[in-house]
């Protein structure tokens, strides 16, 4: 079908004002916009933006205090026939069937019996869920639970789709498949708006909202924003300096306002105005080299916010020195974990040395999180030994986990307890002396700006603030070693930022990490990664040793992270079905 | 590119039926469902059935024997031939008390050492009954019933001092349940107990638990209505309230040997007269709400305490002081457990079902009413 | 010692600042104070009686006056029918039903036995029985003034209780009651809570020791149940004035005795729950058989064979003698311990069990 000629406004808000009773600051402060047909529209912003508060007004389900929201022409209550909504948890039957799911929501929106079997068939095919038509939803992956709720929303074509943040903890495989799919939907005219935290995501969109504290700070098409940075990339490369002391000083520079690392080089930007500063001002050897970058959106997302963190963290200034040894910080060896007949991990096996980071990758339930539950002492091993700072997890497990901090992939404090109890009682679960533990809380509320949060309670902070809370329980009492499972899951890009400057900081003072993260751009972070699929490492290596793999296999001579994890994932299922089909 | 719809305001029987075939997948896929609609119950009446029971029977019972004469062993032997007691023969009083305050006996019989000689002479003799004040129920009922035994040794001995038999002669009759079994009043109430926790429990944990699952959103953002989605939470509970309300009453005839002398219409018209308040009760609580846990337990505490204690069950409303009297009008049991004791014991007796079904309702339709008060088509609080 | 106090303070906090937890503690001591001494009592008061009277005599008349008297009775209605005596009963308007026949006057007035007929609601049999009892104790004494007695007979005597009043029997059971519902619940919650919040695999990657996990989650509902439990324990005293009679270091060892039985039940219950709901739900399961087969409801006598054993391993069962024995009857230290260390035993097997089911069910 043909795209309209005219781009008509499918949707639009003007000058919409939403508080909520008991907030201080309105959630939507005069935020106006459009979502036209046939186009694909990005909403960005850090957490608690009101991202989910203005795609919510838009279905109907909230009302605006001031403002007018219009659906072709009409209220949203009215227009609920032409509308596509899927929430961040998709909105999904769980204790139902895929077949099941699909049928209520066809009832609902009364779909015509007779094009039932048609709009099904290819719906089915277009998700790919055909062949689990009778699988509980509950039971699907991430990634599946996505595209149902996908094919839930368009049962009858609709006009307008909303997407409220829909790859939130999915992998990046998940991830580019449903924009893809999404894609094919603006060819049959849908306007849909697109709400996400990954900012890869949103370049691809046609036009962006970016939205900060309930105001609008830019909109127009993403080139207009990544435009904003245009010459003011740098690449560098062949320092002769550790990466990551290296980008904490180069942050600390004026004229620098965000950095990151990419394999062995790092990426800058600088401050607007700024000349190119020249290698040698860098300080780091005569090898330095400086090249233009491409820019970003997310340089411009980064710059209108006021720029990333400064390098130097706080925190690994305050911590202690973790005297230098000769044996692997973290060490798996065969681990394996079976629950029945089903291998959730085999054969694991990596040494971490210390003061390194070292990243689990792979797509939702491949087994990182079993391996690296296993590790930290929840999950007790079918198999193989492990090992956390030279203490086996069977005969020492005490010791074990004592010497490791932990931060789990959901907020996992005390909700109802306040921010400083929380504290008191992590400082006391860890043994810390009451002197010791004073100072501390105090280190901790300074370097975390958590001062004036004490009494608030811990459920009730802001999702950034909640992150913070979390690696300040986790590290209080200065472990060696740190367990992070996707610690920036739904976290916005500046927030991880910092997160990961206290990171690179604490390794340098001799921490050693294991991490699990579906960002890619993290993974860069990591000295080494291992890419779990399936229950089993299918690659290991360095970041750029895992990118240099997949450009053999991509034919693209500069894959980025997320190119190499796709490649490599899709690899091993070839390769997995080739061996199937030479066993039959 | 399909044409602008016009979505339909009205009640769509199609939205209601796709989502009542929903409901019941759901009920068919959850085991909790059926825990709380079959296992709940039958545990609550075999406890309420074989646990509560106000028959008095096997109390222990102490009798002293300072007194060995023909009389005095007549006497004791006919406190043991007693259905309602089971007896220990003692030599002394202390030994009796030490056991009474150690809780072994209820009661004490004492026949007294010149027992055997008053009733060689002719007289009637004096015992003394002695009861552990301790539980006034239990103690009341010793005493009277260790009198009557006496009393009724006595008459069979020619005294020439015997009581006149009294001038007024009571023949007191029980209807409905002349064998006078506890039970038979105590599982009607005990069902009635099980029909208000099924009925408010489960529908407590449906709207909560759409909300916290996320699919109240999406629900929220198609074109159905809320009565429509309101009449998908009600239809199947009511179902299957009434069935379990069928199972226990099965049990009730079968294996607690009740008589059923109502007829099945009433039984079911009231029920559903019933459900109307319980189920109300339930979703209004778990739309406001909207959490499961804190709808279970509001749920439970709101149901099962008030109809437990303030319903008549157990405790006679009219002995409980006029406030708490007043509070047991608002308890919906309060109107159903007469009803099913009628329909159990006496038969179809509409003057009285008849008020207690439009108490019934009433409350009922309080309780709609404000469950669509609070159920909004909105996130807004 | 530092863990140890971590989380023992953690889990008090936590119990302070949580809004339902707050509900749990104030509610259901409060619900039961009130309810329970006011409502459940098994006394028959206020009883409305049906007439019919065909004598309509001076004697007739006079016994109905004194059956007005009584303060046992509320209100007496006249009824002219058969019929309508029944549906009087049928529609419960009345509970009972006097038929005082043609003759009774004129009988009474010859000396002769009179018969009174008294027609009872079978469907209230229990509260049908008194009523009789109250009805048989008028006319007795309507005899007693009319004929004279002869010596001889019963004495009856009421120990512990002489005017048998029924708060006596309420209150101390009322402790036994509040314990186990404030202790059982607030365990039941602990392990649950954490699993469901995920703050378990917080505290299981913690160098908190097992033991240290456990006393954090027994700690809280010991103290509430004990606090609740001497709160109570004064308040009968010196609220409702009933004696206590017995040993006050009895009654507390005894009360911590039973509350390390509940704790091991509710703490099974909550390591078996994944979720607060089961617990919540599992916690109901339990509170309820364990307070009505406790001898509280009803006498345990009054059971079948089969759960008169099974009450046996009901820990309410030993603590309500005991409570009920050290107020009233001042039990000695023998027969407290006669019931004490049955549980005992209880509570070293539950809590055992639990620490084992606790451990196994870590991951």
């Amino acid at each position: 079908m043909p795209v309209p000629a005219a781009l008509e406004p499918i949707a639009s808000a003007a000058s919409v004002v939403k508080r909520f009773p008991g907030g201080a600051a309105p959630a939507l402060n005069g935020v106006s916009m459009t979502v036209e047909a046939g186009r694909i529209t990005g909403l960005v912003g850090p957490d608690g933006a009101g991202k989910t508060t203005l795609i919510r007004i838009l279905a109907g389900l909230l009302h605006a205090d001031e403002g007018e929201v219009a659906i072709l022409g009409h209220k949203p209550i009215e227009m609920l026939d032409q509308l596509g909504y899927m929430p961040q948890r998709f909105g999904l039957y769980e204790d139902l069937t895929v077949r099941q799911n699909l049928d209520l929501y066809a009832e609902l929106r009364a779909l015509p019996e007779e094009d039932k079997e048609e709009t099904f068939s290819r719906l089915l095919r277009f998700t790919d869920l055909a062949r689990f038509q009778d699988r509980l939803a509950g039971k699907l992956s991430g990634g599946m639970k996505q595209k149902l709720g996908l094919a839930c929303t368009l049962v009858r074509t609709p006009r307008l789709m909303l997407l409220d943040e829909p790859g939130v903890g999915v992998d990046p495989i998940s991830r580019r498949e449903l924009w893809a799919m999404v894609q094919d939907l603006t060819d049959e005219g849908i306007g849909i708006l697109w709400s996400t935290a990954y900012l890869d995501e949103a370049e691809k969109c046609d036009r962006v909202y970016l939205l900060n504290e309930g105001k609008l700070l830019f909109d127009g098409p993403p080139g207009e924003l990544t435009d904003r940075a245009e010459g003011r990339v740098i690449q560098l490369t062949g320092f002769g300096e550790a990466r990551r002391p290296f980008l904490s000083r180069t942050l600390d520079r004026p004229d620098i306002i965000d950095g990151t690392i990419q394999g062995r080089s790092l990426r800058l930007l600088l401050r607007d105005g700024s000349p190119v500063p020249e290698p040698a001002s860098f300080e780091a050897g005569a090898g330095t080299r400086i090249a233009k970058g491409q820019p970003r959106f997310e340089d411009g997302f980064i710059e209108i916010l006021g720029g990333g963190p400064k390098g130097t963290s706080a925190l690994a200034e305050n911590y202690r020195v973790i005297p230098p040894s000769d044996r692997p910080a973290i060490e798996a060896k065969g681990l394996t974990k079976r629950f029945g007949d089903f291998v959730a991990a085999r054969d694991m096996d990596f040494a971490i040395p210390q003061g390194q980071i070292y990243g689990l990758l792979g797509p939702n339930g491949a087994g990182k999180s079993t391996t690296f539950k296993m590790l930290c002492g929840l999950l007790s091993p079918s198999g193989g030994q492990g090992a956390v700072a030279g203490n086996d997890l069977r005969h020492s497990a005490a010791e074990a986990r004592a010497s490791l901090g932990y931060m789990a992939q959901k907020f996992s404090l005390y909700g109802e307890l306040s921010v400083g109890q929380n504290l008191d009682f992590f400082a006391g679960a860890y043994n810390l002396r009451r002197p010791d533990a004073r100072r501390a809380k105090d280190a901790m509320c300074e370097i975390f700006d958590l001062g004036d949060k004490l009494n608030m309670n811990a459920g009730e902070l802001p999702l950034g603030f909640k992150q913070r809370l979390a690696l300040a329980a986790a590290v209080m009492h200065q472990p060696p070693v740190l367990f992070l499972d996707e610690p920036t899951s739904g976290v916005d890009p500046v927030t991880r930022r910092m997160f990961w400057t206290h990171i690179n900081g604490l390794v340098e003072k001799g921490v050693t990490v294991l991490v699990t993260t579906h960002f890619m751009d993290e993974a860069e972070y990591c000295d080494d990664v291992s890419l779990i699929y399936r229950g089993e490492q299918i690659a290991t290596g360095t970041p750029d040793a895992l990118k240099e793999q997949a450009v053999t296999l991509t034919e693209s001579d500069d894959p980025t992270m997320e190119d190499a994890f796709v490649a490599l994932i899709e690899e091993s299922d070839r390769r997995r079905e080739a061996d199937e089909r030479d066993a039959a | 590119m399909s044409g602008p719809r016009k979505p339909s305001k009205r009640f769509d029987y199609r939205r209601l039926r796709a989502m009542l075939v929903k409901e019941f997948a759901q009920i068919v896929r959850d085991p909790s469902t059926f825990l709380v609609a079959l296992a709940l119950p039958l545990l609550l009446l075999f406890m309420f059935g074989y646990g509560i029971s106000l028959d008095m029977t096997g109390t222990r019972l102490a009798v002293v024997m300072e007194d060995s004469s023909a009389p005095a062993l007549g006497l004791s032997q006919s406190y043991r031939a007693s259905p309602y007691f089971k007896v220990d023969v003692l030599r002394d009083r202390a030994e009796a008390r030490r056991q009474m305050i150690g809780g072994k006996i209820k009661g004490v019989v004492v026949i007294p050492q010149d027992f055997g000689r008053q009733v060689h002479e002719g007289h009637m003799p004096t015992i003394q009954i002695v009861t552990d004040g301790s539980e006034p129920n239990t103690a009341q009922f010793v005493a009277s019933e260790a009198q009557g035994v006496f009393q009724t040794w006595a008459a069979a001995e020619p005294f020439a001092d015997a009581p006149k038999p009294p001038s007024i002669e009571i023949s007191t009759r029980f209807w409905y349940n002349p064998g006078l079994k506890s039970r038979f009043f105590l599982v009607p109430g005990a069902i009635a107990i099980v029909m208000t926790i099924v009925g408010t429990l489960l529908t407590a944990l449906v709207v909560a638990r759409e909300w916290e699952r996320g699919t109240m959103e999406a629900i929220m953002a198609t074109p159905i209505t809320m009565v429509e989605f309101i009449a998908s939470k009600i239809v199947p509970y009511y179902f299957l309230a009434l069935a379990s309300m069928t199972v226990c009453v099965a049990i009730a005839v079968t294996i607690f040997g009740l008589p059923f002398r109502g007829s099945l219409v009433a039984l079911y018209v009231i029920a559903s007269a019933f459900l109307m308040p319980g189920l109300g009760l339930g979703l209004f609580v778990s739309s406001a709400t909207k959490n499961q846990f804190v709808a279970s337990q509001i749920g439970l505490i709101a149901s099962f305490l008030p109809t437990f204690l303030l319903s008549g069950f157990l405790y006679e409303i009219p002995s409980m002081p006029v406030w708490i009297q007043a509070i047991t009008y608002i308890i919906p049991a309060r109107y159903l457990i007469p009803s099913l004791q009628t329909l159990f014991l006496t038969g179809d007796v509409w003057s009285l079902f008849l008020p207690n079904i439009a108490m019934m309702l009433l409350f009922g339709f309080v309780y709609f009413f404000l469950s669509f008060r609070v159920t909004k088509r909105s996130l807004d609080t | 010692m530092t863990r140890l106090r971590a989380i023992i303070v953690k889990e008090i906090f936590q119990l302070l600042r949580d809004p339902k937890s707050r509900i749990v503690l104030v509610l259901p001591p409060l619900i039961q104070l009130f309810i329970f001494t006011f409502a459940t009592t098994l006394d028959v008061r206020n009883v409305d009686l049906a007439v019919l009277d065909r004598s309509s005599g001076v004697h007739s008349a006079e016994l109905l006056q004194r059956i007005d008297g009584s303060p046992n009775f509320r209100k007496i209605l006249y009824v002219r029918s058969s019929a309508e005596l029944r549906r009087a009963i049928e529609r419960q308007q009345v509970i009972a039903a006097l038929v005082i026949e043609d003759g009774f006057d004129e009988k009474l007035t010859r000396h002769e036995p009179a018969q009174l007929g008294l027609i009872l609601d079978g469907r209230r049999s229990n509260a049908s029985q008194i009523v009789a009892g109250y009805v048989s104790r008028i006319t007795a004494e309507m005899d007693a003034e009319t004929v004279p007695q002869t010596l001889g007979g019963a004495q009856i005597t009421n120990w512990f209780n002489p005017a048998l009043d029924f708060v006596w029997f309420t209150i101390p059971a009322l402790i036994v009651a509040i314990v186990s519902v404030s202790g059982l619940a607030i365990t039941a919650q602990t392990v649950s809570r954490e699993r469901e919040m995920g703050t378990f695999d917080q505290l299981l990657v913690s160098p908190l020791r097992l033991h240290e996990i456990l006393i954090g989650k027994i700690v809280p509902s010991f103290l509430v149940g004990g606090l609740n439990g001497a709160l109570y324990w004064l308040v009968g005293q010196f609220v409702f004035g009933i004696p206590f009679a017995g040993s006050v270091f009895l009654f507390f060892i005894s009360l911590f005795t039973y509350l390390l039985a509940l704790i091991g039940v509710g703490l099974f219950v909550s390591s078996l729950s994944m979720t607060q709901q089961q617990s919540f739900l599992g916690n109901f399961i339990i509170t309820n058989p364990l307070i009505l087969l406790s001898g509280y409801a009803s006498p345990i006598a009054n059971m079948p064979p089969w759960l008169q054993t099974l009450t046996y391993i009901n820990p309410a069962r030993y603590f309500l003698v005991i409570v009920q024995g050290l107020f009233l009857k001042g039990m000695p230290a023998a027969d407290v311990f006669h019931q004490l260390w049955p549980l005992a035993l209880i509570a070293v097997t539950t809590l055992s069990v639990s620490a084992w089911l606790f451990r196994s069910r870590m991951e």
